[in-house]
């Protein structure tokens, strides 16, 4: 985009007074103001040691919360669950669960892995882990080749319906697995996600939201990552009222090798919220977040909404920390508002690298008018813009049928405007 | 046999302080076979001219005529004039990030063919253009114009515009930017295709240094926003020795008469 409406990182700050984006830019070091959010962050299982978030808090304050079906405040009960299958392959190709090593079982709360991936750090997901009703946990101890990727598939409750939800995908040591996080349906769900990757595994997993026009889905993701272990994870959001979305970064032990890539297309009046922590506690771990967004609201109707919220803390005994950040949005609308605030907290001097850029664009027209001038209409034109601003996270998709699916639905999207 | 004719083309832009009159009544025709120079001081109006002809949506035509081949250009949108046959390489080619440059010019052929062309036909067609052009293949996988040099994206323009084969090409400073060995390079494209096709050219330049490997059969000097005087090439080696003092000098004279 060479038509930047709000950028930082690299120290350029193109256009502040732009009106849809907050950018809250800057590298805190120790000395500067204290308003890192992970200083006030705590965690707990229990709903209770939370309070109800009024809207102000750092945490909620981009949550529209009315529109949270009280999943916050302890007035949504569950009435419904999510149904949870476990399948090889993906798409059409999909069939039972194979591979000697790799178990899908339903478990009690009493259930001594839940929590290895990490604690709830916010009132919601401790509500989901106080009231999911029983748990799902996919563990796999073999490697298991790409061309046998498993598709865990999550279906909300049904529209009016309420669920808690509580999902662990395990590797054991040296396991490797491709994971798709299909979820879909309609209802409101809130829920956590434990992603726990032992000594020397890799995981590849792509989590995508492609929730009916009425869903709620408000989801906490826990990272754990075991010594060398590498995640490769990829976050879509295509659907829902309201998607709202925390994956934190746990570091166990050193070497630790993680990717956090994410796509978005948000619509009018949809809310789509990414806060994201890498916390870097440990030594010589690497985090690379990339994360694209793309708006496009009626003109009349209500605004499209997206939050993208990333932290990375270093923390003093992180020596050898690695780690970037960035987040791009596009708006094709004039009815948009992209908030994007990257935080960079550094306790530690002794690093390879931190750095963060953030980047929001209108549609620029000087690239419509130097591919219409080639002959390309403009629906085509607007097309091959698009892809190619999303282009980077999809390729890295090694599920070829997601990826198809991917491009199909971003396509959709486009055509829903009648660009 | 096409012609484009522009009669009496007036155009404003719309500035702070209210749309601003940038060409003031040009008249020029090229046709199949001819190549054109346009030279004129720096603002005179021959991007602007350019532009419009494209039909870049920040120029408004207020008054007068684009045609091709007697359709009206002005009535079309900006992806139609192309595929009419109208080609402009920019003066300042603009950045497509994450669209590969193989993609795009696919994407150009198919609409202004009217069909996809033959993969392996394509492909070599490509190769060949690009090797012509002494451009390097691994160009094909880069986005469009990302981080180009100045010099790289003027052969880019000219590989556009051989895979494209336009009726009537405009060059807007085309050979600004490149080197010597360029400038031969991006010379030798230019008239590789208008010995292979019936192209009309309209060359947009500063320099009569092009002027010698693309001999123009006219040369148009534009000032303040229209075409002051029109000649043979002897006219360039004049602006070459002189400058544009005689015609900006005519040009302030017209413009104080009353209209
Ligand atoms: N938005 C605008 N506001 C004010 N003036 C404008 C605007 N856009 C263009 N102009 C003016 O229009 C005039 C013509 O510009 P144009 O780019 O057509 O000139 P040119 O002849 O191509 O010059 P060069 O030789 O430098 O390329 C210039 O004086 C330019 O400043
Ligand atoms: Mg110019």
């Amino acid at each position: 985009m060479s038509e930047p409406v709000a950028q930082s990182g690299g120290g350029v700050i193109d256009a502040p007074d732009a009106p849809v984006l907050d950018v809250d830019p800057g590298i805190k070091t120790a000395l500067s103001p204290k308003i890192a959010p992970w200083e006030e962050r705590h965690t707990s299982y229990d709903v209770e040691a939370f309070e109800v978030p009024r809207g102000r808090e750092e945490q909620w304050r981009f949550t529209p919360l009315r529109r949270l079906r009280g999943l916050h405040d302890g007035s949504a009960s569950a009435t419904g669950r999510v149904e949870v299958a476990v399948r090889t392959g993906f798409g059409d190709s999909a069939d039972d669960l194979t591979g000697s090593g790799t178990r899908h079982e339903v478990v009690g709360r009493d259930d001594a892995r839940l929590g290895d991936g990490g604690i709830p750090a916010d009132r919601v997901a401790a509500q989901a882990w106080s009231a999911f009703p029983s748990a799902h946990v996919v563990s796999v101890n073999e490697a298991r080749s790409d061309d046998a990727p498993l598709t865990v598939t999550i279906t909300g409750p049904g529209e009016g319906q309420v669920a808690f939800a509580h999902l662990q995908l395990r590797l054991e040591h040296h396991a490797e697995a491709v994971v798709v996080l299909d979820h879909r349906g309609s209802g409101t769900v809130a829920a956590n996600t434990e992603l726990v990757v032992a000594d020397g595994a890799k995981l590849e997993v792509v989590e995508v939201h492609d929730w009916a026009d009425d869903a709620v889905y408000v989801g906490a993701q826990h990272l754990s990552v075991g010594r060398d272990a590498t995640i490769r994870h990829t976050s879509v959001t295509l659907g829902g009222d309201l998607v709202r979305l925390s994956p934190v970064i746990n570091y166990r032990a050193p070497g630790g090798d993680v990717e956090l890539d994410g796509l978005y297309f948000a619509d009018g009046g949809q809310h789509f919220e990414q806060r994201l922590l890498a916390d870097h506690s440990v030594a010589n771990c690497r985090s690379r977040v990339m994360y694209k967004g793309a708006l496009q609201g009626e003109e009349g109707g209500t605004a499209a909404h997206t939050v993208w919220i990333g932290d990375v803390l270093i923390r003093k005994a992180a020596e050898g920390t690695d780690t970037y950040e960035l987040n791009r949005n596009l708006l094709l609308t004039d009815n948009a508002r992209a908030d994007s605030v990257p935080n960079l907290e550094i306790e530690t001097g002794e690093i390879v690298g931190a750095g963060h850029a953030s980047a929001t664009g209108r549609f620029d027209d000087e690239q419509l008018f130097y591919l219409m001038a080639r002959g390309i209409p403009e629906a085509a034109a607007r097309r091959l813009v698009v892809r190619g601003f999303f282009g980077e996270v999809i390729q890295k998709i090694r599920v070829p049928a997601l990826r198809d699916r991917l491009e199909a639905a971003i396509e959709a999207e486009l055509e829903a405007i009648g660009s | 046999m096409s012609t484009l004719e522009i009669r009496d083309l007036h155009v404003e832009v719309e500035t702070e302080s209210g749309p601003k009159e940038i060409l003031r009544g040009v008249d020029l025709t090229v046709s199949s076979n001819e190549t054109h120079a346009i030279m004129g001081p720096n603002g005179s109006g021959k991007s602007t001219l350019a532009y419009s002809i494209a039909g870049h949506p920040k120029y408004t035509v207020t008054k007068g005529q684009v045609l091709l081949d007697g359709e009206d250009v002005l009535e079309m949108a900006v992806d139609e004039r192309a595929r009419a046959g109208l080609f402009l390489a920019m003066q300042y080619p603009v950045e497509v990030p994450g669209v590969s440059m193989s993609n795009f010019l696919r994407s150009a052929a198919t609409a202004t063919r009217g069909e996809a062309p033959k993969v392996r036909h394509w492909v070599k067609e490509v190769k060949g253009a690009m090797s012509d052009l002494e451009i390097d293949p691994a160009f094909a996988e880069r986005s469009v114009n990302e981080g180009f040099s100045g010099g790289e994206k003027k052969r880019h323009e000219v590989l556009q515009m051989a895979l494209l084969k336009p009726k009537i090409a405009i060059l807007d400073e085309t050979d600004s930017g490149l080197d010597v060995d360029a400038l031969r390079v991006v010379s030798k494209g230019v008239n590789d295709y208008k010995a292979d096709s019936d192209v009309g050219i309209l060359l947009i330049t500063h320099y009569t240094r092009i002027l010698r490997y693309i001999a123009p059969d006219k040369v148009h000097v534009f000032v303040n926003g229209r075409v002051a005087e029109s000649g043979g090439p002897e006219l360039a080696e004049e602006l070459e020795e002189n400058g544009y003092v005689r015609f900006t000098g005519a040009a302030a004279d017209k413009e104080e008469q009353p209209a």
